[in-house]
């Protein structure tokens, strides 16, 4: 059942070939037995997605049904659970018990989905490589000695382990893609504004987006179809239909126009990387699509543009991580001051930390003009490359991450190395824009992924593509080798 | 004149809203700590603000008020400083985007010239909770039912030159929040908060250095601070002192200031967007449709009791300054026909009573249209003007409308004539003297005796006697003696 992708896990669960109660049992099973080989999770809930399978099952005897009715998921731990402890991967919140779902919880727990736990993460999504959890690091599956990526680790980790068919993620600067690269998965970050953050903790409000990790494109899609709607509680959610994105998998790639950016095969870029991403690239071309070279001249800024608005919006954002009304509070504070200082001290980690003291000093009085708002106006650039460059093509291709997966320890004293993780990917969140992994190969017998980037709101367009690469390409069929 | 003063007012005025500006919170006051706080308001993870449109219509209103600029695209930023009563860590408020831009405020001065006050602009932002320190041993307290009530923080310009046009003008904008309805206006429960900028100077010379003083919630308070602190600041200079840019505290019920912190130690807010916000725009059709639902501004309410009820220009101003005094003079003297008496007895005797009462009018236990029928039995003669006091004092009491105060103490003038002929002639058969000293003098003095008869034939008649018919009787009976 574990080797089984949603769509057709559904069709298992319709043709009654087995119940939701024994999918969701053998999960748990599964997650029991295993897990302790890749810490993917950090809270497992078995009575509450047993009671939700049993649900379903009583769901899917009634008739028809959303796809998603029995199967069992699980969710990044920095979406909101009610009743459930969210902990974001941070000792501030080892204790928090939120009273609401998130939107995203609330919608796939409305269509019947089995939630069988929280998933493992970097604190406050702060990290590429899962290694600042609070909870320890998680371990990429396809070689235990290396990292998942991150911050969504725990989420690849689980899915490369088919320790749940499918995964929340977020993604602020790479955090979906990068694990789904180095995990071997299908990771989409959606166009900023489709699916609601009410709910999901903050990192970056500006950059935060919530998306799936399958492993196929149309799990994905299946995935997005009910992730994605509108919230009026979220201010910056979009009011766009959102459509059957599985209805246009089958389209043909006929005419679709490639645009491959030179500046995301730079210096940095793992040669074996690089080729296993131009092979997948051809497949396209086979495909019938065209592919032309293209210029994206401010990637270059990209990555210190975000190290200046992601550390400087968190540093607000975590303002009320304060040791005041929940979370973590220090014991016997002195003083106000005392109770503020230790208490944050005591239960951020370093990279939070680090990120939170970058941000406060880049919008400090006499900074703010040579680093925020500098910053803001390459964003502004950077969304005009897209911009312009989407005038005469479809889809930008290139890579996810500049190579597979990295042995632990190898960049966690390096954090500009670290940050470089996200060369590729954080240009897509700087603007706003949809973006995909697939994995197209693997490199030292660990995955490497190829990257689509597309125009606001054209999701279905890279699921599309996605799918049709998929349908000739089995990159996406290969397991970790661990998994039985 | 030796030293010129220069202020400038920043006021906080508490939207009426029903709900909070970034959450679904109830914004009443005086219930259950914390009852009034939900998941937003405690800035618990993962929650996110909505702006509350009402408050920003009941902005656009305030501008529309004082004839500003109205901001098309206008956005929400965050002020960052660590408190346990701002529990995001964070105020979120406007800075670089006001909704309301320059505007004015125009003031009536003692000499009744007219003196225009600029509003820099007024913005949008969230209270913060309240801390309580008392009751907790060794430790505070947080309430977070105010933490989100909308508020706009007016600025004005350094256009106010004394306390007295400090008050004027904070009266001025009272007047035009509770009549546009925009705020309850009550200071009370701190819906109208004053933050006063001193500096003094030469006349002639550059702008002193100033203090501000914070959260004056009353016009005695705010006029009392200011004549204090301008006695310091110029003691202080004179004796060769240096003012020190700070922050201060009034204490209005010691009448003590102090100095809360220094410019130093002021904290850098790292102000930028707020990033869960969209920027706000709104167009010409917006704004005329805000204006058209406007309620009347003191200004015009003034003109009207003027050219419509007939009022003098002062009593228009006064009854127009404050909106429930308005519509209680508007009940009044509808209820009466008679706008002047109305006017009297609002200005006179009800604003006595609020006073020594220490309230406001919108706590006054009477109605302007019970008033109106206490004014309806003096003009019927029921009742004289001098019974009319005590029929007020009986319903202000609450022992209900005049006409059951009247029937219950019976206080009914006497007009019948046979009734107060027998009076009459007790009091003059007691008072022979005073009779013949009537008769003895020059007939064109005779007039002035007649006041000496009264008081008697008043109290004999437990004052219920209609004056004008005793006189008339009185006169009647002596004239018969000639």
């Amino acid at each position: 059942m574990h080797n089984k992708t949603i769509a057709e896990l559904a069709q298992g669960l319709r043709s009654k070939e087995f119940s939701s109660e024994e999918l969701t049992r053998h999960y748990l099973e599964r997650i029991e037995r295993l897990d302790s080989n890749y810490n993917s999770f950090i809270t497992i809930t078995p009575e509450q997605a047993i009671a939700q399978a049993q649900a379903a099952d009583q769901r899917l005897a009634s008739g028809n049904q959303p796809i998603l009715c029995g199967v069992p998921i699980a969710h990044k731990d920095i979406f909101c659970t009610d009743g459930i402890r969210t902990s974001c991967g941070s000792k501030m919140l080892d204790n928090f018990t939120p009273p609401y779902n998130a939107t995203i919880v609330e919608n796939y727990a409305a269509a019947g989905a089995v939630t069988l736990g929280k998933l493992n993460m970097d604190e406050f999504a702060m990290g590429s490589s899962n290694e600042t959890s609070y909870y320890g690091p998680v371990k990429n599956p396809w070689d235990t000695n290396c990292v998942p990526g991150g911050s969504s680790g725990g989420s690849a980790a689980a899915v490369a382990a088919h320790l749940a068919p499918a995964a929340t993620a977020s993604d602020t600067g790479g955090s979906i893609r990068q694990p789904a690269s180095l995990c071997g998965l299908t990771g989409l970050k959606p166009t900023y504004g489709r699916v609601s953050r009410w709910g999901m903790i903050a990192f970056a409000s500006s950059l935060d987006q919530a998306g799936p990790l399958t492993r196929t494109a149309e799990d994905s899609a299946i995935m997005l179809g009910t992730m994605a709607s509108f919230d009026s509680k979220d201010s910056t959610c979009l009011d766009q239909t959102v459509p059957d994105y599985t209805a246009t998998l089958g389209d043909s790639l006929q005419g679709l126009r490639i645009g491959v950016p030179k500046e995301y095969f730079s210096e940095g870029l793992n040669p074996e990387t690089a080729s296993r991403v131009q092979d997948a690239i051809k497949e396209f071309e086979r495909q019938g699509a065209t592919v032309k070279e293209i210029s994206l001249p401010h990637t270059h800024l990209a990555v210190p543009a975000y190290y200046v608005i992601a550390p400087a919006e968190c540093s607000a954002n975590l303002s009320r991580f304060d040791g005041v009304r929940y979370g973590y509070r220090c014991e016997n504070p002195a003083d106000l001051a005392d109770l503020y200082k230790r208490s944050r001290s005591e239960a951020f980690g370093e990279e939070v930390q680090r990120r939170i003291l970058v941000g406060a000093y880049a919008l400090s009085a006499g900074y703010y003009d040579a680093y925020y708002r500098k910053a803001q106006q390459v964003r502004r650039l950077i969304k005009q490359d897209f911009v312009d460059a989407f005038n005469d093509i479809d889809v930008v291709m290139g890579p996810t991450a500049t190579s597979p997966a990295f042995e632990f320890g190898a960049k966690s004293n390096d954090p500009v190395a670290m940050y470089l993780e996200d060369i590729y990917t954080i240009a897509t969140n700087l603007a706003g824009l949809p973006g995909l992994s697939i994995p197209c190969g693997l490199v030292d017998n660990k995955p490497v992924g190829l990257q689509l980037i597309g125009n606001y709101f054209s999701e279905a367009k890279l699921l599309n593509a996605a799918h049709q690469y998929q349908l000739v390409t089995d990159y996406h069929q290969q397991s970790a080798p661990a998994i039985d | 004149m030796e030293w010129e003063t220069v202020i400038g007012l920043e006021v906080h005025v508490q939207l009426a809203t029903k709900t909070k500006i970034f959450s679904g919170s109830s914004t009443a006051f005086g219930a259950e700590p914390n009852t009034q706080a939900c998941a937003i308001d405690l800035a618990m993870p993962g929650t996110l603000p909505v702006v509350n449109a009402e408050a920003y219509r009941l902005a656009v209103m305030f501008g529309l008020g004082i004839d500003a600029e109205i901001a098309k695209r206008s956005f929400f930023e965050r002020k960052n400083y660590f408190y346990p009563d701002v529990p995001k860590g964070y105020q979120t408020t406007q800075l670089d985007s006001p909704i309301v831009g320059p505007g004015h405020v125009d003031i009536t001065l003692d000499d009744g010239s007219t003196k225009s006050i600029r509003i820099h602009h007024a913005h949008l932002e969230e209270d913060a909770g309240k801390s309580v320190h008392e009751g907790f041993y060794d430790m505070s307290g947080i309430d977070l039912n105010r933490a989100g009530t909308p508020l706009i923080e007016i600025v004005s310009e350094p256009d106010i030159s004394n306390s007295e046009e400090a008050v004027a003008f904070a009266k001025k904008l009272h007047g035009i929040v509770t009549s546009l309805g925009i705020s309850d206006g009550d200071m009370s429960q701190g819906s109208m908060r004053f933050d006063v900028n001193i500096s003094v100077r030469k006349p002639g010379d550059e702008l002193g250095t100033r203090t501000e003083t914070k959260n004056l919630n009353s016009f005695k308070f705010m006029e009392d601070c200011i004549a204090l602190e301008v006695e310091r600041q110029i003691d202080l200079i004179e004796n060769g002192g240096k003012i020190k840019q700070e922050t201060r505290l009034y204490n209005g019920d010691t009448g003590v200031a102090r100095s809360m912190r220094s410019k130093e130690e002021a904290n850098d807010y790292r102000y930028f967007p707020c990033p869960d916000l969209l920027p706000v725009e709104i167009d010409d059709e917006y704004i005329e449709a805000v204006r058209s639902t406007m309620p009347e501004l003191p200004s015009a309410r003034k003109a009207r009791f003027i050219s419509e009820l007939g009022l003098s220009d002062y009593d228009a101003e006064t009854l127009s300054s404050d909106a429930v005094q308005a519509s209680f003079f508007e009940q009044a003297a509808a209820t009466a026909s008679d706008a002047k008496l109305a006017a009297n007895w609002v200005m006179g005797e009800v604003s006595a009573h609020l006073n020594s009462d220490e309230i406001s009018i919108s706590e006054a236990p009477i109605t302007g249209e019970l008033l109106g029928g206490l004014i309806v039995r003096i003009k019927d003669n029921t009742i004289s003007n001098k019974i009319a006091k005590d029929v007020f004092e009986a319903m202000w009491a609450g022992e209900g409308d005049a006409d059951s105060v009247i029937e219950a103490k019976g206080l009914k003038q006497v007009s019948d004539t046979g009734a107060l002929e027998a009076i009459v002639d007790e009091v003059l058969a007691a008072s022979e003297a005073m009779v013949e000293e009537y008769i003895n003098t020059e007939e064109s003095k005779r007039k002035k005796k007649l006041g000496g008869f009264m008081g008697p034939i008043m109290k004999a008649s437990k004052g219920q006697a209609n004056p004008r018919a005793v006189n008339e009787i009185l006169l009647k009976k002596l004239n018969e003696r000639l």
